[in-house]
């Protein structure tokens, strides 16, 4: 079993024809995901790559049957592109665009409160269940089938943990990049409350960094409502208040979001809190073993 | 994106919103012909993009222009330090020369996204005039909060309810709820990310206007704002930062000596992370992105060289979109082009690592290749200290 996203999944590619989500279309494909089309305005009625195109997400639903959508549309029609895929009723929104104004993002978000679907970024890798499906740039074959949930604002520190646990045999159910934006669709606590829902995840690896107050949350939640063991780790312990670094949602703001904070709500929600992320793999390792998972 | 005060006045006062009658000046002779202009007491604003100016001698008063080109004269060119410049503090090279009012009451007006709630949210106070953080933190009760639902937006009678909960009564409220209205209009047109008007200004006469305005754009709506490109102040920014990212790099110097150079914000965080855990300090957090080419790594490398505090670098790749071939290609061009004289550790990890690293020992020129991340912030820690 995994989350959101399996073998039985129909993915949707919003953006197909363009040089990003040509690449990814093909990547998800050799994967195993069951890419069943794409959607660019003006180019409906065509084939590309020998997926059928259509102009809008409603006439591809229709016409594949699809139930989820990733977007690789460029950020000036991206929060459009997840407000149309809401209004065709998929229930799985993968939004991979970064640099989405972030008022376009307030109507979106607004837009799809109350519809029956999830949104996962903007502004992040996407997500992948280990030999199922992916949806996003998730590399494929670092992944393997197991265990482990991942839930992570980061990228490449997505990989980096994934890898780790890959190569310690400890396998994945499905890995989630939410994305380091200040809004986005699905939070910690969300993915959290899926993986403790999930019979087959045993553990969690919840990799935050620096801003918002979203790690809080999650710290709030565990404490409640998680059962399983959860690893974590924070980036940005030294970066300095008022930049920046990179995310838009990675800045510490009036004495607010830093590193420390967080990782203190962490471990006293129980949470074993890694200094590096070098130790990830072996402190789930570990948590697994004293588990009995 | 900051931008200056006598900026963020001109874009509020397009919506309609009152603020002094003053100009942006650059000269003690520019100043004196506006004090002139304006007639009576004036006020000189040092405009950098940091607030505490007050009390750092960034805001002064003259009479007349004789006075005014004189103070004028003392401000620009100075080094402004105040709370939120750090030690080094800001050149000041542009002054706001505005009217001095008689005020009677000083407010405060921001507007927000709030990201947890993922909506706008304005926030207002009878505390005017003074740290609004501090405010939040000792009596958090004086800040009234109120969210905007997005598709409906700030509606007349919020406005006005907000001018009540801030004491204000009969036409000086009717004014002050219109005057709200219209800040939130110029947040929502300009694609702002913060407005804050501290203080909000009532005057003797019962008029209400923004006798400062601190403004942050949203970077990411310069495709459709096209007058963001304007209203950049070179000065405010490192010229390495801003030649970074004409080569869509993401860099901010920082202070130590290890330099960095990492794909994705995550990770690039971290790495500067494991360089502190080492007992090292990280001269910058430099995200080369997903996608890097061998152009964008040579240009991060000279970038990262041109600040001559790196005595040791530390490149962190996983490559997951980006090959570590391509990055190894990349990392040996740079280094038999630009000459590097300072060692070199690198840590890749991910798609084609074997032939990525098979590229770098056979270049023949001398890196260091560690697998892991904690033992390459171990071993660039020694190196730049000259262990």
């Amino acid at each position: 079993m995994a989350v959101l996203i399996n073998g039985q999944t129909r993915l949707l590619v919003q953006g197909l024809t363009g040089r990003e989500g040509t690449f990814h279309a093909r990547q998800a494909a050799e994967y195993g995901t069951a890419v069943v089309g794409g959607v660019t305005p003006g180019k409906g009625g065509g084939k590309h790559e020998g997926w059928p195109v259509f102009d809008t997400v409603e006439s591809a639903v229709r016409a594949t049957g699809a139930d989820a959508s990733v977007i690789f549309v460029p950020p000036a029609g991206a929060a459009d592109a997840v407000m149309e895929a809401a209004d065709a009723g998929l229930g799985l929104i993968v939004c991979v665009t970064e640099g989405i104004p972030t008022l376009d993002m307030v109507r979106a978000l607004d837009f799809i409160r109350g519809r029956a679907c999830r949104l996962i970024g903007p502004n992040c890798p996407g997500l992948i269940s280990a030999g199922q499906a992916k949806a996003g740039i998730i590399p494929g074959h670092i992944c393997q089938e197991g265990n482990v949930g991942i839930v992570s604002k980061s990228g490449t520190l997505t990989y980096e943990a994934i890898h780790q646990l890959t190569r310690l045999g400890l396998g994945q159910t499905t890995c989630i990049g939410i994305g380091g934006d200040p809004l986005i669709g699905t939070s910690f606590v969300d993915a959290l409350q899926l993986f403790e829902q999930d019979d087959e995840t045993h553990a969690v690896v919840l990799i935050g960094e620096i801003g918002g107050r979203a790690e809080e949350d999650a710290a709030a939640f565990i404490r409640e409502s998680v059962s399983k063991p959860v690893v974590g780790f924070i980036a940005g312990q030294t970066a300095p208040p008022g930049r920046r670094m990179g995310h838009a949602g990675a800045i510490i703001s009036g004495g607010q979001g830093t590193a420390s904070e967080k990782i203190t709500e962490l471990a006293s929600a129980g949470v074993t809190v890694v200094k590096s992320p070098s130790g990830i793999g072996a402190a789930v390792a570990e948590a697994l073993s004293g588990s009995g998972g | 994106m900051k931008i200056h005060e006598y900026q963020g006045k001109a874009l509020l006062a397009r919506y309609g919103v009152a603020v002094p009658q003053g100009e942006a000046v650059f000269s003690a002779s520019e100043a004196a012909e506006v004090a002139e202009r304006l007639g009576g007491r004036v006020v000189l604003k040092a405009q950098i993009h940091a607030g505490g100016r007050g009390k750092g001698g960034g805001v002064r008063f003259a009479e007349g222009a004789v006075e005014t080109a004189r103070i004028a004269a003392e401000m620009l060119g100075m080094t402004l330090v105040t709370a939120q410049t750090g030690a080094s503090g800001r050149r000041v090279s542009r002054l706001l020369i505005e009217e001095g009012l008689e005020i009677e009451n000083e407010l405060y007006l921001g507007i927000l996204i709030d990201r947890s709630r993922q909506r706008p949210l304005v926030m207002a106070s009878a505390a005017g005039g003074v740290d609004i953080e501090q405010v939040a933190l000792d009596t958090p009760e004086l800040i009234h909060r109120l969210h905007i639902e997005p598709g409906i937006g700030l509606t007349a009678f919020q406005a006005r309810r907000l001018a009540e909960a801030v004491g204000l009564k009969g036409e000086v409220a009717r004014h002050a709820a219109t005057f709200v209205q219209r800040v939130y209009e110029a947040f929502l047109e300009t694609d702002a990310s913060l407005v804050e008007i501290n203080p909000l200004v009532v005057t003797e006469t019962g008029a209400v206007l923004a006798l400062d305005a601190k403004v942050s754009l949203d970077d990411s709506a310069a495709f459709r704002q096209p007058e963001f490109g304007d209203l950049r102040d070179p000065e405010e920014e490192e010229t390495l930062e801003i030649e970074a990212s004409r080569h869509g790099l993401n860099y901010i110097r920082l202070d130590g000596t290890i330099g960095c150079l990492v794909n994705g914000a995550g990770l690039a965080m971290a790495t500067m992370d494991v360089i502190k855990l080492a007992g090292g300090e990280p001269a910058n957090f430099l995200d080369v992105g997903g996608g890097a080419n061998p152009d964008q790594i040579r240009s991060a490398f000279r970038i990262l060289l041109s600040d001559e505090r790196v005595k040791a670098v530390l490149v962190n790749i996983f490559g997951g979109i980006l090959r570590c071939d391509i990055l190894a290609e990349g990392v040996i061009a740079a280094v038999a082009e630009l000459g590097i004289g300072v060692p070199v550790v690198i840590r890749m990890e991910g798609t084609n690592v074997e032939a990525g690293k098979r590229m770098l020992r056979d270049s023949g020129l001398s890196f260091t290749t560690v697998d892991e991340m904690d033992e390459g912030a171990r071993l660039v820690v020694e190196l730049a200290n000259g262990v």
